[in-house]
């Protein structure tokens, strides 16, 4: 029952806001996304470690078909949910210095957004974890294209387009993964996942279910050579759907991997995680040296969480326990630090009016506070042991080096280059002389500071005590690597 | 069939209701006439019925087909309420001539004998040649009704004569006759293919299927925008009840033979619609290719007929009919806003893109509904146009028609770049005005369209034990 209300409440929450008008907008915002985390965290808290569904619901939806509005929370979501309780909150709080147009539309349409997400991170049902993924989108697209930069109208529309373009494809895959399951009691067939994960699929409808899905969440992560739309939608957004776009919504790819294509497809896997593979670090490469030639703050962090994510999916089709305990972890780790990083560079945006880092500089002189915040954010960011990004990025590297020697090496570039790119960033914008724009730079608010406070003290518990995320996470990754061991061994 | 004789007389009384100095009373009188007539039409539930010596047959499909178009048809009354203040226009004739054309609808729907079809088909076009050229001081609608009359009677005419081949193939015209006459079980016979074939024709041309499209765009986009409104849904829905009706039950058994056939004008249809309506600038000539393309996503159904044919059809169709209506409702109000402003070379008002800059926020509702019936009609999550895809896409997989679906599904993304161009320029351009005056029942109409479609897309089940 507790999902069916994390899953409702926001989106209450969210229409009750847009009757609100003013400066108490931001604040009934941040109190119902607080609700939303007390409720996230107690999710979190009562979560029994085991392979299990808790919290769930299950009711007839389209009861004839089979289709049923089900969801509930296992060791693969709950970090995401937690992920999604815990950011919403501190994005809000991001923006209280900040004045929106419409204030109320914006706010509504963020919880909305949270709604969709944690509907998206727990539906048990084929179909409405489609629903919710296309709803995802509505709201977002709408954020960034309402209060974006000067080119957001055919940016965003890009991006709209691409993702609606992917997730077609998994509709169609999943339309027939419904018509391959056996009659239940009151249907003719069902559209549980668990029923999927039971099909005996044929190795030739498995491979191109593998790619139906694939480039579903390719396009969502996004993977390369499916990345065209993101840096510059991310740039053109208003910076707190970046936060959304890049720490939440990027994580419905790589859970969709996860959740669909590994215990669904695993022959298809067998034949295409190569090719995967090699794409995703492709992607890890490929982002960092881009990255590296970024002027704008705002586009550095876009291609380096272009380049984290490559890292998320490699280690997911390496198949390995490992691999897969990392992701997830990563995912919540990355959502953290992507939020982080994508807040400080709207702060110097907010204070300087320019993202160039070629006019930034000497901005440590006057900001203590800041300095500190971000030069731990950006220690995360780049894997530094006892940080968050260290435990997720080394078990990733660990799975993907079990998998493959050669690719296992060529992941492990984005430590090199990630801390290559980071810190020119913190030089370039921190250090230095000071130019006419950083002159009059002011510390962070007490909300500023607030917010990354929060960041910093999950940057150094997942870092210090990973056990408490790990934990939770274990059985379901166990239970999963199931589906795929069975695949390996009737491939023998 | 009460309703068919109920809406003669109700057509007949408007037309003597002309005759008051009063206009006023015409417009509440044709909705409670079309009221009373959907009430009516529910009588005879769950009971099976042959009526005028088994020329028509009630059934709970062909209810809630009534209920759809006379549904759609009171939506669309409850717009017109513009008629009145224009000088030149005869509110009791249109009214009449839009009853007489639910009646021809209404045996399209019933019709279990193929000479009915054809008298409900003449009925339906003949009223709708007349509407379409209502606006007779404009050059573009009489092109339009000259248009649609001529290729109009060239289909019926095609329908006719497939009507007389099967005759002569099968030795009856009603649509069990035909059926068992056209046995597949020693082949199929020249004349019956031909006549199958000719007849098949005359419903598609009526549908705007590809390649007998063409009319379409020039047709819808003269018509006065309201006929182009019960156009598209009314004339469409009692276009696939009778498709349906013929292909499932006279010619299920040569499905092996026609289905190739139909699923390649499916796949052109969808393509021709859905390409051609990119390249609009017309909001309204938008609409009319839109209106082709969802022919194509409802044929889908057709050529994949089985099991969930009949559920997509009805739910397609009205999510279809209530998106469509909405639309039309609002370019109404904006074109009629616009038209003071700028007009165009033509001297016609502007019903280009240009026109909804800015819309949503001057007039949110006006926006708001607008926005839900494009999502509707792109098929995106949580509106009834989703679902109404769903179903669609679930019989072309249920049927292993993988490649058909490839096409659809290229074609719902094309489909998402005109429909969105409309919110874009609602939401997210500047347009300078002042909020448009909506009359509150207008603005009822709209709310409850946009409700009905969101509340079909959250809970799609609501329909489901309708039939």
């Amino acid at each position: 029952m507790l999902t069916l209300f994390l899953i409702l409440y926001p989106a209450a929450a969210a229409t009750l806001i847009l009757l609100f008008r003013g400066e108490r907008v931001k604040q009934a915002a941040l109190v119902a996304a607080l609700v939303e985390l007390a409720l996230a965290g107690y999710a979190f808290l009562g979560f029994q470690p085991d392979a299990s569904s808790q919290f769930g619901f299950d009711y007839p939806w389209l009861g004839s078909l089979g289709i049923r509005f089900s969801a509930g929370i296992d060791g693969i979501s709950v970090l995401l949910v937690l992920l999604t309780g815990l950011l919403v909150p501190l994005i809000v709080l991001s923006t209280f210095n900040r004045n929106y147009e419409r204030p109320s539309t914006f706010y509504a349409l963020m919880l909305y957004m949270q709604a969709a997400l944690v509907g998206v991170f727990t539906a048990r049902d084929g179909f409405l974890f489609y629903l919710f993924f296309e709803a995802a989108l509505i709201p977002i697209y709408f954020l960034a294209a309402m209060w974006g930069g000067e080119n957001r109208i055919a940016v965003t529309f890009k991006f709209f387009v691409y993702t609606i373009f992917g997730s077609l494809f998994m509709l169609v895959a999943l339309v027939y993964l419904y018509y391959q399951t056996p009659p239940t009691a009151i249907a003719p067939h069902s559209a549980a996942i668990e029923d999927f994960y039971k099909l005996k699929l044929t190795a030739e409808a498995q491979n191109w279910i593998f790619w139906a899905f694939f480039i579903a969440f390719a396009i969502k992560m996004p993977v390369f050579p499916f990345h065209t739309w993101q840096p510059d939608t991310y740039v053109e957004s208003p910076t707190p759907a970046t936060m959304l776009l890049a720490g939440i919504m990027l994580k419905m790819g790589v859970y969709g991997l996860i959740r669909f294509i590994l215990p669904i497809a695993p022959l298809g896997v067998g034949t295409w995680g190569k090719t995967a593979v090699i794409l995703s670090v492709i992607g890890i490469i490929y982002g960092s040296i881009i990255a590296i030639r970024q002027r704008d703050m705002k586009r550095l962090i876009a291609y380096s969480s272009f380049s984290h994510v490559g890292l998320m999916a490699a280690g997911v089709f390496s198949q390995t326990e490992t691999g897969l305990q990392g992701a997830l972890v990563q995912m919540l780790a990355h959502g953290i630090n992507v939020v982080g990083m994508f807040f400080v560079a709207d702060i110097i945006f907010s204070r300087t009016n320019t993202r160039q880092l070629d006019q930034l500089g000497g901005i440590t002189r006057t900001t203590p506070k800041l300095t500190v915040f971000f030069m731990i954010i950006l220690l995360g960011s780049v894997a530094l042991p006892l940080t968050n990004g260290f435990v997720g990025e080394f078990l990733l590297l660990h799975g993907v080096f079990t998998y493959n020697n050669y690719l296992g090496l060529a992941a492990g570039f984005t430590i090199i280059f990630g801390a290559v790119y980071m810190l020119r960033m913190f030089q370039k914008s921190m250090f230095g002389p000071t130019s006419s724009r950083t002159e009059s730079f002011s510390d962070l608010t007490a909300s500023e500071s607030w917010v990354f406070i929060s960041l910093v003290l999950f940057v150094f518990w997942i870092g210090v005590y990973p056990h408490t995320f790990l934990k939770v996470t274990e059985p379901a990754v166990v239970n999963l690597m199931k589906y795929i061991g069975t695949a390996t061994v009737s491939m023998k | 069939m009460l309703p068919i004789v109920l809406l003669s007389v109700f057509g007949i009384v408007l037309l003597f209701l002309g005759f008051m100095k009063s206009k006023a009373i015409l417009l509440p009188a044709t909705l409670l006439f079309l009221v009373i007539t959907l009430a009516v039409n529910f009588l005879d539930w769950n009971k099976s019925y042959l009526y005028f010596n088994d020329m028509l047959r009630t059934s709970n499909l062909s209810m809630v087909f009534t209920a759809i178009v006379l549904g759609s048809a009171f939506m669309v009354v409850a717009l017109s309420s513009r008629f009145m203040e224009e000088e030149s226009a005869q509110p009791a004739e249109y009214y009449g001539l839009m009853l007489f054309s639910l009646v021809g609808a209404l045996m399209m729907i019933g019709f279990e004998n193929l000479i009915m079809l054809f008298v409900g088909v003449e009925i339906l076009s003949v009223a709708m040649y007349v509407l379409t050229g209502s606006d007779k001081r404009n050059l573009r609608s009489n092109e339009a009704a000259l248009k649609y009359f001529l290729m109009g009677a060239f289909a019926t005419g095609i329908m006719l004569f497939g009507m007389a081949l099967l005759y002569g193939a099968t030795g009856s015209f009603t649509l069990a006759g035909v059926g068992s006459g056209a046995n597949p079980q020693q082949g199929i016979s020249l004349l019956t293919a031909s006549g199958m074939l000719m007849l098949l024709i005359g419903l598609l041309f009526k549908v705007s299927a590809a390649p007998f499209h063409f009319w379409t765009p020039d047709v819808y986009d003269g018509a006065p925008t309201i006929f182009t409104a019960f156009m598209s849904t009314v004339v469409k829905t009692a276009g696939f009840a009778a498709l349906f009706k013929l292909l499932s039950v006279s010619f299920a058994g040569l499905y092996p033979w026609w289905w190739t056939l139909l699923a390649i004008i499916t796949a052109l249809t969808l393509v021709a619609g859905n390409i051609t309506a990119v390249y609009q600038n017309s909001f309204k000539r938008m609409m009319a290719y839109s209106s082709i393309s969802h022919a194509g996503y409802l044929l889908i159904g057709l050529a994949a007929l089985g099991t969930q044919t009949k559920q997509a059809i009805v739910f397609y169709s009205l999510a279809y009919s209530v998106a469509t209506i909405a639309a039309f409702g609002v370019l109404l109000l904006v074109a009629r806003q616009r038209a003071t402003q700028t007009f165009t070379s033509e001297g016609v008002m502007s019903e280009n893109f240009d026109a909804f800059n800015g819309l949503a926020r001057q007039n949110p509702l006006l926006g708001f509904a607008m926005a839900v019936s494009m999502l509707s009609l792109a098929g995106i999550p949580l509106t009834a146009g989703f679902w109404g895809k769903f179903y669609m896409f679930s019989t072309a997989v249920e049927r292993g028609q993988i490649w058909l679906l490839v096409v659809a599904v290229l074609m719902s993304t094309v489909g998402i770049y005109y429909y969105f161009r409309v919110i874009i320029a609602m939401y997210f351009r500047d347009g300078a005005t002042e909020p448009i005056q909506v009359a509150p029942f207008y603005r009822y109409v709209l709310l409850a369209a946009t409700i009905l479609t969101l509340g079909l897309g959250i809970a799609p089940g609501l329909l489901q034990g309708l039939f």
